[in-house]
């Protein structure tokens, strides 16, 4: 190498161990088991695994490098995992003496306790809780908290949340709900823009549409979950919004 | 037996035209049953396989659950119009062990701790039986998880090998089968050189079981490429697709 000195500028990186080598190329496809990275300098993030020095992946999905050192695998397909402070659209699944259980289209149903999904003073031994959700109402809630044992918690205490009236619910891929908000909720916007719908994502990959035109919104989302690990893909959504603009 | 034995190989021929060491065509697919989370279609010759992966989701009956880890369910059937005699639908005394070391098979790979108390499952379904139905619908499944998400530390492939005539053979597959004087189908973790599954009918002296293990290892090894292939076949299509019909606007911008 000639640049010694670059080397030592504090915004380059440390020098590579001459046996760490990266073997599979940022947002290539890789399959549960296929090699990525050996080496010391490798850091398995998430939907990989390191063992005896190798970075493999544990998931079907695209690769993504951080920094040229944290790999983590990005997957193309998968179940929603509750996390803590997710904003969610969930299904009351059913009504409880003081609370409801949701359903956020994960492997765990959800707890909503009467304190944190409504905010006034309710006497039980008055008023029924389906004045507030029945069973089948969708609504916008954030997760509160999942315990180790998995036991997912959620609140209505928050902007955004509330009851999600009419319209129509989706489910897309959990992992491509980064893709279909975009940079900023660039993409969204557009969605939203174009097809004049009220939409909400949830991170649990379940979409709320509503409007004149939701089929046409729907239909966009639906690109999202097809293509959304091939680049150009905001370009493609205006190109696609925009034809079928003109046929209407 | 042995007396009035005919010869199914003649020469280096086995009766379908293969070589000793040579593998039925290999076909696999994912993606075939939309309403699955994961699926996969896998024929080695005229043995054919589909496998749906549901999960992870929530396990019933309750006491199945387990508060550490997930549980994995794992259903092999075989269709009733699978072979030439009719098979009685629902679980026998074969399909219930061939569910089972199949199930135990993928527990070594699947990484079931990420999900306690869900269920993962897997159903398997025979639609054509030549032989080696068990290796089909483990490589079949092992698509169908890949497919629906599930972290697995790597894909299990499965084939069998086998003894016929004194020689030792891969992919053991009709006459051989019933003629043959061993049969022994094992699931292997290529990536550890583990295995995941072995089973064996008949006899072998050490050497030959050495033998006859390495070369279904090979199988294997063909059988884990079509498997992977078979994976991204379908998001390099889309990709290609996309290609094809040309850029949009030049400067393609990404969104992260």
């Amino acid at each position: 190498m000639n640049g010694t000195m670059e080397e030592n500028v504090e915004s380059a990186p440390a020098p590579m161990d001459p046996g760490s080598v990266l073997i599979a190329s940022n947002k290539s496809i890789v399959v549960p088991g296929e090699l990525i990275a050996k080496g010391v300098d490798f850091l398995p993030g998430s939907g990989t695994y390191k063992e005896a020095g190798e970075v493999r992946s544990k998931v079907l999905g695209l690769v993504r490098i951080k920094s040229d050192r944290l790999i983590s695998v990005v997957p193309l397909s998968g179940q929603y995992m509750p996390f803590a402070g997710d904003g969610v659209i969930a299904v009351i699944a059913d009504v409880q003496i003081s609370s409801w259980m949701a359903d956020v289209n994960a492997p765990y149903v959800a707890f909503l306790s009467l304190s944190e999904g409504v905010e006034e003073y309710v006497d039980l031994q008055k008023s029924d809780l389906t004045h507030y959700y029945d069973v089948g109402d969708v609504i916008y809630a954030k997760v509160l908290s999942v315990s180790k044992r998995k036991d997912v918690k959620l609140t209505m205490r928050d902007r955004m949340c509330r009851k999600l009236h009419g319209g129509n619910t989706m489910k897309i891929t959990p992992t491509k709900v980064p893709r279909l908000i975009g940079k900023g909720g660039s993409m969204i916007e557009l969605i939203k823009q174009k097809t004049g719908c009220h939409i909400i994502v949830g991170q649990n990959g379940l979409v709320w549409i509503k409007g004149e035109k939701q089929d046409l919104a729907a239909e966009a989302v639906l690109l999202v979950e097809r293509e959304s690990h091939v680049e150009g893909l905001t370009d493609r959504m205006t190109a696609f919004l925009d034809s079928i603009q003109q046929v209407i | 037996m042995s007396e009035e034995h005919k010869k199914i190989i003649v020469g280096d021929r086995r009766p379908d035209g293969r070589a000793l060491d040579e593998m039925r065509p290999i076909t696999a697919k994912a993606g075939v049953i939309s309403r699955a989370n994961g699926s996969a279609h896998f024929a080695m010759g005229s043995t054919v396989a589909i496998a749906a992966a549901y999960g992870p989701r929530e396990l019933h009956p309750k006491h199945l659950q387990d508060p550490v880890r997930a549980y994995l369910k794992y259903v092999y059937a075989m269709a009733p119009f699978s072979t030439q005699d009719r098979v009685k639908p629902g679980p026998s005394r074969r399909s219930t062990e061939i569910s089972e070391v199949s199930r135990q098979a993928f527990n070594s790979v699947i990484f079931l701790e990420e999900f306690p108390k869900a269920g993962i499952e897997v159903f398997v379904e025979i639609l054509q039986a030549n032989a080696s139905t068990r290796c089909a619908g483990i490589n079949a499944a092992s698509i169908a998880l890949a497919d629906a998400g599930v972290p697995m530390t790597d894909l299990v492939s499965s084939c069998a090998a086998g003894k016929v005539d004194g020689k030792i053979i891969l992919d053991v597959a009709g006459e051989e089968d019933t003629e043959g004087e061993v049969d022994m189908p094992i699931a292997y973790i290529p990536r550890k050189d583990e295995i995941a599954l072995l089973q064996m009918d008949g006899l072998l002296t050490l050497d030959e079981f050495k033998e006859a293990l390495e070369l279904a290892k090979k199988g294997c090894m063909q059988i884990h490429e079509k498997q992977v292939a078979a994976l991204k076949e379908r998001y390099v299509r889309v990709a290609s697709e996309i290609a094809k019909k040309g850029p949009v606007r030049e400067s393609a911008e990404e969104v992260a």
